[in-house]
């Protein structure tokens, strides 16, 4: 016989699942820096020269579910007045499995108005994409994000 | 290389954000794929690209492998006064494809 068992009652499964959700939510959520590969951690300790950046600020617009890897819009957002006194500088993004851990590094100032800036990138994997961006007064702010691409760049190599 | 694709408002008010986006054809090799002789095809990308408005800086960014073919790129800037905004892509020969677009601001 594979039908549940009769006496386990619906409540207790429904509590379990929710329980499992909750979980696995905060597993995703809750990334230990040790999980980031040695070259991409050295790639964007080369944009911090060494300083840790913290998440806020700014956000990676880019689909979750990607269907083709060679062309993935992304928007870099920081939130930011951008005057001469408190404006962006750069803004680099990182990613996690393609060859190389640097996608591109934007360099900003007051006279671009608002900090954005929207770009085409190839991605060879499901992996996560780090943005991190470096303020006039030198504090680093971050965001990531992770996706799934179902169609790799490079793929018909 | 070949002719780029430049989006800028032809008028803007002094003091409006304006959005700038340009596109360029180009293969971006990224020098990590195999030709079909076996052998890695070198690299060819544009690694930088440069805007500058009436000759001032504006906006620039360093590209590497990981950014699609014919780059596009799309950012903001302050309209300040009339002129000229001047794009600048080089690639990994040394060539450089140069573009330039009047606004006027009033």
């Amino acid at each position: 016989m594979t039908a549940p068992h009769p006496t386990t009652p619906p409540v207790a499964s429904r509590r379990t699942m929710l329980a499992l959700g909750t979980g696995a939510l905060a597993s995703l959520v809750v990334r230990p820096a040790a999980a980031t590969p040695e070259a991409l951690r050295a790639a964007i300790a080369e944009f911090t020269k060494g300083a840790t950046a913290q998440p806020g600020r700014v956000r990676l617009d880019i689909p979750l579910l990607v269907e083709n890897g060679n062309a993935v819009p992304v928007t870099v957002r920081v939130d930011s007045p951008m005057t001469a006194e408190d404006h962006v500088r750069r803004i680099a993004v990182f990613n996690e499995k393609n060859p190389q851990p640097n996608i591109a590094v934007f360099y900003l100032s007051p006279r671009n108005g608002r900090a954005q800036v929207s770009t085409r990138i190839r991605l060879g994997d499901s992996q996560i994409i780090i943005a991190v961006a470096e303020l006039s007064d030198g504090s680093l702010w971050s965001a990531q994000a992770e996706l799934i691409v179902t169609l790799p760049a490079c793929a018909e190599d | 290389m070949a002719r780029p694709l430049v989006n800028v408002p032809a008028r803007a008010r002094p003091g409006e954000i304006i959005e700038i986006k340009a596109l360029i054809a180009h293969p971006m090799e990224t020098g990590f794929r195999t030709g079909p002789d076996g052998a890695l095809v070198p690299r060819d990308i544009i690694h930088r690209f440069l805007c500058t408005w009436n000759g001032q800086e504006i906006f620039s960014a360093d590209l590497f492998p990981a950014i699609s073919a014919n780059p596009y790129l799309a950012f903001t800037a302050v309209a300040t006064q009339s002129g000229t905004i001047t794009f600048r892509w080089i690639d990994d020969r040394g060539g450089a494809q140069v573009h330039s677009v009047e606004i006027t601001v009033a």
